[in-house]
């Protein structure tokens, strides 16, 4: 789960890290009330994706008139396909210079790593390719955390020795996030110092593991249901599947992701064009195909659906069953492939045939025949031989 | 000849009196694969299966001299009993289970550190199948057949098709290793390719990858080194579009490293053949 920008600044509030006066703003009315407590602020918008300001979804305020426009601006604006559900007023910072503090799980190392880096503000990823010394690194032992002699070495090692007080002592904040909520990723940039000294936080990102959420329960309820994101995505999250929508009119459903993304590129490869991607997963039951079917249906644009099932532990009958269940109770009338093999496939193979559907051959054979029988309903007005285009 | 796992290897399973632990221990077994003994804590000196269930992995070591474990047991409980295995002395540990939290198992390799003669295949992973002989985990055995591809994957379901094809097409396997999607796992491609390498019984390998992170760049930078295998990767994922999660897989893109291009060109470079599709995989090995 990505934390919008005013709920990591709580969260790290929560572990004492210093972060500006701020109110969240649901509607333009409420902008300008924010300024005339706060004084001048800076009015954001809160999307879990970087390139906001570029966007223009960041609008500094002096007054609330100004304020009352910019979140009218700024509120319910597609930024990188996020509607920005409210806007984050906050105090604007007399700023002395600017910090890169971040956190993330290195892959290739298989640990987390800490970097602080003097250069902040700016594009750190532009730091990270153009001057790699410019940013100290610390791996911390996972099971202690860092130790205070190697957050003082990291914060020497980024020339900021002068602030070595008060930055250890956030730095050593921040670390807690990744055992106390299952951070994946932590950022502040900038990490502000103030002309009067402080050391405060400018922006925030936070995300947490999804593999976790059983462990953070509380942050699902109160911040869960902030983002309105894609219907569909968000339809797929309460019936708890691996879903993310694609702008074409296939529907997909596989098993794992790997065969999941693979059937994506021979739909695409046929011709076609996926309208998502959705992970069943292992051990997949009846009802598990009926809820990925069910929200597959729900976008009006579907023309057809493939699914693409190779089982381990996902057994062939239960897949069957689930998809003719599926099929009748939703009165599905679009073209369904079912390819299917693995565990238990001669079975599952029957009752696909039984209830008069036709399973697949193989993964490629499959998305030509989907491909093929949805092609007639694609955008009839539009049909036009493809050399033509 | 294999790699890692033989009939002769002994086997336990955590979680066996599980659902899926016990579903999938007695696949093992219809293999012939030597199960000797189960964990699941509370249940010791029961029988299941046939075999001697024990609470803890120790004992069922010391009372069976098991080097193998498969691990079934529930996402919550996971990075333990992989730590438990081994402590108790258990060298190859094949950790089934999928939506470990990330930080759990970083923890795990930090452990892991510490007992650097245990292997970790996984988690989140389908397993190893040495075909006629032995597997651990869920590789269903009759889409395979004996011979001489060594197969390394990161996806369950793309290991099965691919299995598949070269059963089908009379290409046997040595051992087929899944190695999982998860961002933090045991043995790499890089790791398994060794193995391989040294292994004079697999004369061919086959490399599935997925988008997000580089460990098929690091495979690929191991065989442009030279190597007697005839090999063909294939990389999954190459249409998804960029930055966007999908799923578990852990997939997401980053950098230049990590897509689809950037292990495609990096495996090119090392000499090895690239397949579009899966169908094509078995035409590029022969």
């Amino acid at each position: 789960m990505k934390l919008l920008e005013y709920q990591a600044k709580e969260v790290l509030a929560s572990l004492g890290i210093p972060i500006p006066p701020g109110v969240v703003a649901r509607t333009p009315d409420e902008a300008a009330a924010a300024v005339e407590k706060l004084g001048p602020v800076a009015v954001k918008a809160q999307v879990p994706v970087g390139g906001r300001g570029k966007a223009g979804g960041i609008r500094l305020a002096r007054t609330a008139e100004e304020a009352r426009k910019a979140a009218q601006q700024i509120i319910g604006m597609d930024i990188k396909g996020f509607k920005v559900p409210l806007v984050y007023c906050e105090a604007a910072l007399e700023i002395e210079r600017e910090i890169y503090l971040g956190f993330t799980v290195d892959r290739d190392a298989r640990a987390n790593i800490l970097m602080l880096s003097a250069k902040g503000g700016m594009e750190i990823e532009q730091v990270a390719e153009e001057s790699p010394d410019a940013i100290a690194r610390l791996y911390p032992n996972p099971w202690r955390g860092p130790l205070d002699f190697e957050l003082a070495a990291l914060v020497y090692e980024a020339g900021l020795g002068e602030l070595a007080r008060p930055l250890t002592a956030v730095i050593k904040k921040l670390a807690r996030a990744i055992p106390e909520y299952d951070a994946l990723t932590a950022e502040i940039n900038p990490l502000v110092v103030t002309k009067g000294g402080d050391v405060i936080a400018g922006d925030a990102k936070l995300e947490i593991d999804d593999n976790a959420a059983w462990r953070h329960k509380d942050l699902e309820q109160k911040y869960g249901s902030v983002l309105e994101g894609d219907p569909y995505e968000v339809e797929a999250k309460k019936r708890g599947l691996t879903y993310v929508s694609l702008d074409g009119d296939i529907g997909i459903i596989g098993n794992g992701a790997g065969l999941c993304m693979g059937t994506l590129d021979l739909v695409q490869r046929a011709g076609g064009k996926p309208a998502n991607f959705c992970d069943i997963g292992g051990g997949a039951k009846a009802e598990v195909v009926e809820n990925a079917l069910a929200v597959i249906l729900m976008n009006p644009k579907v023309k057809g659906v493939l699914i693409n099932v190779f089982g381990g532990i996902t057994r062939g009958d239960e897949v069957a069953k689930g998809v003719v269940t599926a099929r009748d109770n939703l009165k599905m009338k679009l073209p369904l492939v079912v390819r299917m093999s693995g565990t238990r496939e001669e079975e599952g193979r029957e009752i696909l045939k039984q209830n008069g559907i036709e399973p697949g051959v193989s993964g490629w054979e499959s998305a030509k025949k989907i491909v093929e029988l949805s092609s007639p309903l694609v955008g009839k007005s539009s049909a036009k031989p493809r050399d033509s285009a | 000849m294999s790699i890692l796992l033989d009939g002769n290897t002994k086997v336990l399973v955590q979680g066996i009196t599980g659902r899926e632990g016990s579903f999938h221990a007695e696949q093992m077994q219809q293999l012939g694969t030597k199960v000797v003994a189960g964990t699941s804590p509370g249940k010791g000196g029961t029988q299941h299966l046939g075999v001697p269930v024990f609470n803890t992995v120790a004992e069922a070591v010391a009372a069976t001299g098991a080097t193998a474990s498969g691990i079934f047991v529930p996402a919550p409980f996971a990075a333990d009993a992989i730590m438990e295995a081994a402590a108790a002395g258990v060298t190859l540990i094949v950790c089934i289970t999928e939506g470990i939290p990330i930080q759990d198992m970083i923890r795990v390799k930090d452990f892991l550190r510490g007992y650097p003669q245990a292997r970790l295949i996984g988690a989140n992973c389908p397993g190893l199948i040495t075909p006629g002989h032995a597997k651990i985990g869920i590789i269903p055995q009759r889409i395979t057949s004996e011979g001489a591809v060594g197969l390394v994957s990161r996806s369950g379901t793309l290991t099965y098709e691919v299995a598949s094809a070269l059963t089908a097409a009379g290409m046997g396997q040595s051992t087929i290793v899944g190695i999982g999607g998860d961002p933090v796992l045991g043995l790499t491609f890089r790791d398994v390719v060794e193995l391989f390498e040294k292994d004079l019984a697999t004369t061919h390998l086959v490399l599935i990858g997925e988008i997000g992170g580089s460990d098929e760049e690091h495979a690929a930078e191991l065989l442009a080194k030279g190597t007697r295998l005839k090999a063909v990767a294939f990389i999954s994922g190459r249409t998804a579009p960029e930055g966007k999660r999908m799923g578990h897989a852990g997939a997401i893109i980053s950098g230049n490293r990590g897509t689809a291009k950037s292990k495609e060109e990096a495996y090119r470079r090392a000499g090895v053949a690239v397949a579009e599709t899966t169908d094509e995989i078995v035409g590029l090995l022969r």
